[in-house]
């Protein structure tokens, strides 16, 4: 497989929430718009790469039998260092999504690409990799929260575009995140088989 | 490729802990490194809600914070105070307040008054309700255009601060009243803690 499909497959082919269906959690609870959808997604991606990174440099002198442990050491890391630095120097992202960068530690793309690909990859194969899947998952969040932000709040990334209306409140809620996903799955199967 | 290490049990302990060893040392200097960052972007924060709610001032209500009993505490037991001062004179307060009764807990709103008593404004410092019902108290109880919903202006010395469906003046949020609620004892705490600290003219 070349760099070029390395760094597309996250898009659809190998989406990680719309086809692999991993780090659910975040993608349900950061969609409530568009904006958050995207900090979270590019967030992850920035770990995804780094991590990736870091994780295929030193994957040799890793045994097997710790590797887990190690790797996760490693994202968490990183996931820190990302938290310390948005609270530093972009405090208000950093409010929005306060609550949810912590959880990327136990976002499963994170330590599935890991296990899966950086671990068995080279460094650069596995930074256009952790590219690729973290630039997939951001788009898959843009798309789940711009749909939930349009129906749920009549706005998009903040825009309001039907006045005072105050759209379909459950798309916001949680259970609207479930059937927003439930649909984009679907018609993302639909494109596939066609 | 280089051959894996194997996995002795030397090996093992001797490769975790350096890499552990290593996460601790990056994670430390970062943190070293954004200390004073994340201290100023608190700090600013405090000061623009503050500008945003007290009567205009000229003093640095940073520095002469005090504190004072909170009433009816439900979990800080003391609320911290920020004088406002124009030309050496008390022109108002900014409190720093909270409720426990938020739909989702905690909720801290800076409120200013002027010097009797009377709402300025306020603003919302913390809170996780849920996004699109109580998400709405920043900009629900501040919408000058109705007056019904709108707290700025009023004193609670003469306004029931509860909501309409309790009897009270205010008018909730839509499909949040809980939340509304909770706004609401918050701001009647940072009244109240006022009032008993004897700071209305």
């Amino acid at each position: 497989m070349n760099n070029w499909q390395n760094l597309t497959k996250g898009f659809i082919k190998e989406s990680p929430v719309f086809v692999l269906l991993l780090g659910m959690c975040p993608t349900l609870g950061t969609t409530t718009s568009a904006i958050n959808g995207m900090g979270m997604g590019l967030a992850t991606a920035f770990v995804l790469v780094m991590s990736n990174m870091a994780i295929s440099a030193v994957k040799n002198i890793i045994p097997d039998k710790v590797r887990i442990p190690a790797f996760i050491v490693i994202i968490a890391s990183f996931v820190t260092i990302v938290d310390l630095l948005m609270a530093g120097y972009l405090p208000a992202l950093h409010e929005q999504l306060g609550l949810f960068i912590p959880l990327i530690v136990v976002n499963c793309i994170v330590l599935g690409r890991a296990e899966s690909f950086a671990s068995k990859n080279g460094v650069f194969a596995s930074m256009i990799d952790g590219l690729g899947m973290g630039l997939g998952f951001t788009f898959a969040l843009v798309i789940l929260g711009s749909t939930r932000e349009i129906l749920g709040s009549g706005a998009i990334f903040g825009y309001k575009f039907i006045g005072d209306n105050d759209g379909m409140l459950i798309f916001i809620l949680a259970p609207g995140a479930f059937i927003a996903l439930g649909y984009i799955i679907a018609i993302i199967n639909k494109l596939k088989k066609a | 490729m280089a051959k894996k290490l194997e996995s002795t049990f030397t090996n093992m302990v001797i490769v975790l802990t350096v890499v552990s060893l290593i996460a601790a040392y990056s994670l430390a200097s970062v943190f070293n490194m954004t200390k004073g960052p994340i201290e100023q972007a608190a700090v600013k924060k405090k000061l623009k809600a503050i500008a945003d709610v007290a009567p205009a001032f000229d003093n640095d209500p940073n520095a002469e914070m005090f504190k004072l009993p909170a009433f009816e505490p439900t979990a800080e037991d003391s609320l911290e105070v920020y004088p406002a001062k124009k030309n050496g004179e008390l022109v108002g307060y900014a409190v720093k307040t909270y409720t426990m009764k938020g739909f989702s807990g905690l909720i801290e709103v800076m409120v200013g008054f002027e010097k009797d008593g009377t709402i300025k404004n306020y603003s919302v410092l913390k809170h996780s309700e849920t996004p699109g019902l109580g998400s709405k108290i920043p900009i629900w109880f501040n919408n000058e255009e109705k007056p019904n919903q709108c707290i700025n202006g009023k004193n609670p010395k003469n306004t029931k601060m509860q909501v309409s469906k309790d009897g009270g003046d205010i008018d909730a949020i839509t499909a949040a009243t809980i939340s509304s609620r909770a706004f609401l004892d918050a701001i009647n705490r940072g009244y109240k803690t006022l009032e008993e600290g004897g700071k209305y003219e």
